[in-house]
């Protein structure tokens, strides 16, 4: 019997440490011209550099670097004036060089923090997440197992290698140890994602889209007995794909240890997947046997130590806060705190946005993405962001509702069919036929079809039982397959029994 | 022809007295004629090197600028990739791989008109100071073929005194252009680290390897120093500052007033008598010359070899682990990545990189780095304060290049540390990230083989080596009434 998170909450407190990877959108990779376009035919951008052929050298990417102190300043991190590339030493197929020129002790941002509010049983409450480091490394290639039934390495026949990921500029934020969530251990961990990617998304230094990977999270999670010193053992989630995933990932590691710590069995150190479809991890490679990485200086650079001119001059072009934008949108669409909350929550906020600069009135658009259209992505457990359905398309669908092309009902199956993939919504509107009867003669047929089918009711409306009309509006809906405005509907109706 | 200096060959050029082509065959010819006796190439491009030489012939007769080696041979040293050409670093490892690109000093040996002959052997990965480590075999000396001809550019040198090629490129780490320069009577610069792009260099210590020219006289090294100098933006750490001008030095050859330090160090026990001989006549006549001689002390010098041997040997265990059989290079054995990378390694690799990459490891593994590695760089500070003080006294600064002249094949082959001690004078510099050459002084009372007379100059300042260096040479000239070389016994002769 799977033990209740409430049972865990009430005997553990959560320790959190969350590690985010960013990909940043430069146009070349971190140490040589190559392209960074994502999907490109395999191999197709590379060089002798990122190849790591013989005798090539690193050159760091100005626009790379301007970019991390960018992060660092937007996370209030100091700069280091002075700061160096290490290489991490490891054997991997995947990367070119075996070994990663990265950051050691030497970060190019230190000392930040990022305030995250999440909604609690007390109301909104913010929490203050502290940065330890933001540095820079190069991402590696990617190794595709063919073969074998898992698509991991093990059992896998052979495997195919592309390098056009590898030199890519990656950035990485540190946490420090996160205490004091409590309970809300889960939400504070996705409100600081999602803060975090608003933030990055408002630099414009990376497109942060966590499907394709340029957004990667990996939750550190232990448990410690409440009023306890110590810090238990902490496993490393990878694989974390969404934000939904890390508010899932943190909270069914938080019982998986629980139910270790319970049983008085060891929690083991180690690096574990995240599986999208059960919510679980599964175990990958061990790190009891803390491998030694081998880290020194990167001789073939130069340390990186930019000027107070340049820093100085990032900091005067950073865009506002994201909690600044959320508070002028608020405003400007007159819209409640948990209405917005909501919004936050469901990660449709950036949607709705783009709706209303496509014409959609806030309310109308906040309500779609809000309603039909995040119910939908629950029932299949994806972001709404994923759906084939775009703020292009809701907008346009608004607009018909507007001008009194569509009803809510038909908007209904029309956003319906764009999730479905049947195309975008004139598309679907035209293959279903799908059109408002608004022509009252055609109307009037059907009402009079109704009348004669229900005498009675008809009689009871004609005495002035206006509720019972309900019976015969609905015949006429039926009659007309839904494509009539139920309220000209009943308007012509209770003209034609006497009571409009 | 072919015993000609490169200027004199670039000034026959120029004069229409002789082609390219014809001056490029005749070096391969005798290539043809000695190089089974020396083994100083790997890799003789024959069609290369004509085709580049009739480039240079047409582009001088339809009346272009050429530069001023335009159209003298070369011969490059198997570590410095060439778009095409095979390059192995003397190691099996890289059997059979052709680079798709050119090395930095490859470009402007092109632009420049240089033809490149072929490729030189080498120790394995630059790792030795004989040539032996070669897994193509060792390269003899010319002035007796049962001695090593240095190393790790032991091809590279044993090619200029067999008169295979003029000019040649070398790469020093610890010595490798000047303790084979010392060992065969050639001339050998390490240019200032950062002078000459280590781009398209396979790297053994990145921190301390360093391209440069080889040759047969000062002003030849200079010619090429100039040629394949300066900034490179695909090197980061490459000096954005003008070459110093180091032909105009090399041409000046006044050293009237220059202060010249000896490095109380680097003399005495372990060195040969004989080279310390033909090292104090040298100090000699530069006196004779105008310069002042003084003694300076460098007490770090001491440790030099044992932090070269932790930080040389930490690098190359990361710089070589790309070596894994995935992209390039030879692929042994089959099963899991992991399998082959290691088969591969076991057998790519020879004892000596093995040696390195093990000790290397070590030095960076966590719990000791900060006794090896970072006492090492520690040292690596100190023997720079050293070199600050001494050139605070002295213009620049000399010893014997090497301990000893050419030993024999075999003779330290088992025996690292005394095969290491070969390179105790010539470390220092690189550790220091300074200049230095090697011009011959003379041949040893004792054996009658060459000996190396070590100049180094302080950052940049590489002129002052060009100076001095010129400036000896001339005088040794007049003293023997023939270049050194002409006393290299006849070769190919069966």
């Amino acid at each position: 019997m799977a033990l209740s998170y409430d049972d865990v909450i009430a005997k553990y407190e959560p320790v959190l440490g969350l590690e985010v990877h960013v990909e940043l959108g430069t146009e070349s990779k971190m140490f040589c011209g190559c392209n960074t376009v994502f999907g490109a035919a395999p191999n197709t951008q590379t060089c002798p550099v990122c190849l790591g052929l013989p005798g090539s050298l690193p050159v760091v990417n100005a626009k790379a670097i301007e970019y991390t102190i960018a992060i660092g300043l937007a996370l209030n991190c100091s700069i280091a004036p002075y700061s160096r590339f290490a290489r991490k030493n490891y054997f991997y197929p995947d990367m070119p060089k075996n070994f990663q020129t990265s950051q050691y002790d030497e970060p190019i941002c230190v000392n930040g923090y990022l305030d995250v509010t999440i909604e609690t049983d007390e109301g909104p409450k913010e929490f203050r997440i502290e940065i330890e480091r933001v540095h820079m490394e190069e991402d590696t290639g990617k190794s595709l197992h063919m073969g074998g039934a898992t698509g991991r390495i093990h059992g896998a026949d052979y495997s195919l290698l592309d390098y056009n990921r590898a030199g890519i500029p990656l950035v990485e934020i540190v946490t420090k140890v996160v205490t004091g969530t409590g309970k809300y251990a889960p939400e504070v961990a996705r409100a600081y994602v999602s803060e975090l990617r608003d933030i990055l998304r408002g630099l414009g230094v990376s497109d942060v889209k966590m499907e394709q990977g340029s957004l990667r999270c990996d939750a550190n999670v232990s448990l410690r007995l409440i009023g306890a010193d110590k810090l238990g053992t902490r496993s490393e989630t990878k694989n974390v794909n969404s934000l939904r995933s890390v508010e899932r990932a943190v909270r069914g590691e938080m019982i998986r240890h629980a139910e270790l710590l319970n049983k008085s069995e060891r929690v083991i150190q180690e690096t574990r997947h995240f599986h999208e479809d059960t919510g679980l991890t599964t175990p990958g490679r061990s790190k009891e046997q803390a491998e030694d990485y081998r880290y020194f200086p990167e001789p073939d650079l130069v340390p990186v130590a930019p000027t107070n001119e340049l820093i100085e001059k990032i900091r005067a072009s950073l865009p506002e806060k994201p909690s600044v934008r959320r508070k002028k949108l608020q405003e400007a669409w007159q819209v409640p705190d948990k209405e917005m909350a909501a919004m936050i929550n469901a990660d449709v906020l950036d949607l709705v946005e783009e709706t209303v600069k496509l014409g959609a009135d806030p309310t109308r658009a906040r309500s779609w993405w809000l309603g039909e259209i995040a119910r939908i992505a629950n029932e299949k457990a994806v972001a709404a962001s994923e759906l084939s359905i775009n703020s292009k398309d809701v907008a346009e669908i608004v607009a018909l509702i507007v001008q009194g092309e569509l009803t809510d009902k038909l908007a209904r199956q029309v956003v319906e069919g764009v999730i479905n993939g049947e195309g975008r919504p004139a598309e679907i509107i035209e293959k279903r036929g799908i059109k408002v009867v608004s022509d009252d003669s055609a109307l009037m047929a059907a009402i009079e079809k109704a009348i004669a089918a229900q005498p009675d009711v008809a009689e009871k409306v004609r005495g002035g039982h206006v509720p019972a009309a309900g019976a015969l509006i609905g015949a006429v809906m039926k009659e007309t397959k839904g494509q009539a405005d139920a309220a000209k509907v009943r308007e012509l109706l209770l003209k034609h029994l006497g009571q409009g | 022809m072919i015993k000609k200096s490169a200027a004199e060959m670039a000034a026959a050029l120029s004069a229409g007295e002789v082609t390219s082509v014809e001056l490029t065959q005749a070096h391969l010819d005798q290539i043809a004629k000695v190089d089974s006796d020396v083994h100083a190439f790997l890799h003789v491009d024959n069609d290369g090197a004509i085709a580049q030489a009739r480039a240079v012939d047409e582009k001088r007769k339809s009346g272009e600028r050429v530069s001023p080696l335009a159209g003298v041979p070369l011969a490059l040293k198997d570590v410095l990739v060439q778009k095409g050409i095979p390059t192995t670093c003397g190691s099996k490892m890289l059997e059979g791989w052709r680079p798709p690109y050119d090395s930095t000093v490859v470009t402007r040996l092109k632009e420049n008109g240089i033809v490149i002959l072929g490729k030189t052997n080498m120790d394995e990965f630059a790792m030795g100071s004989s040539t032996e480590n070669s897994a193509y075999g060792p390269t003899h000396n010319p002035w007796d073929l049962s001695r090593i001809p240095g190393g790790s550019g032991g091809g590279s040198s044993a090619a200029l005194a067999a008169f295979e090629a003029p000019l040649a490129i070398g790469t020093d780490t610890g010595g490798s252009i000047r303790q084979p320069a010392a060992v065969t009577g050639t001339v050998g610069v390490k240019p200032t680290y950062g002078g000459v792009s280590r781009y398209g260099l396979v790297a053994f210590s990145s921190s301390l390897d360093q391209a440069g020219p080889c040759a047969r006289t000062v002003l030849d090294a200079a010619y090429l120093h100039e040629a394949i100098g300066g900034y490179d933006r695909m090197d980061s750490t490459s000096i954005n500052e003008p070459v110093p001008a180091v032909v105009a030095a090399a041409k000046d050859g006044n050293i009237k007033g220059m202060k010249i330090g000896v490095i109380k160090e680097l003399q005495g026990d372990g060195y040969q008598p004989g080279v310390l001989k033909l090292f104090n006549q040298s100090l000699e006549i530069l006196a004779s010359l105008g310069a002042e001689i003084v003694e300076v002390s460098c007490k770090y010098f001491d440790y030099a070899l044992a932090a070269y041997y932790l930080i040389a040997p930490s690098e190359c265990s990361s710089n070589l682990a790309r070596f894994d059989a995935m992209r390039y290079g030879i692929r042994v054995g089959e099963g899991s990545a992991e399998e082959v990378m290691n088969a591969t390694r076991q057998v790519g690799f020879g004892r000596e990189v093995k040696r390195r990459i093990i000790l290397g490891t070590y030095a960076l593994s966590s719990g000791y780095y900060d006794a090896y590695y970072g006492s090492a760089q520690k040292v690596r500070t100190l023997i720079s304060r050293d070199f600050d003080n001494a050139f605070g006294k002295a213009d620049v600064l000399v010893s014997p290049t090497a301990p000893t002249t050419a030993f024999k094949i075999g003779e330290k082959a088992n025996d690292p540390i005394a095969m290491y001690l070969n390179d105790i004078a010539t470390i220092p510099t690189n550790l220091a990230g300074i200049g230095g050459m090697s011009v011959p002084s003379g041949l040893a009372e004792e054996d009658g083989l060459p000996a190396g007379f070590q100049i180094m100059a302080p950052a940049m300042k590489d002129d002052r080596m060009y100076k001095v260096g010129a400036a000896l040479e001339a005088a040794l000239l007049t003293k023997w009434g023939k270049p050194i070389l002409d006393n290299v016994p006849a070769l190919g002769a069966k």
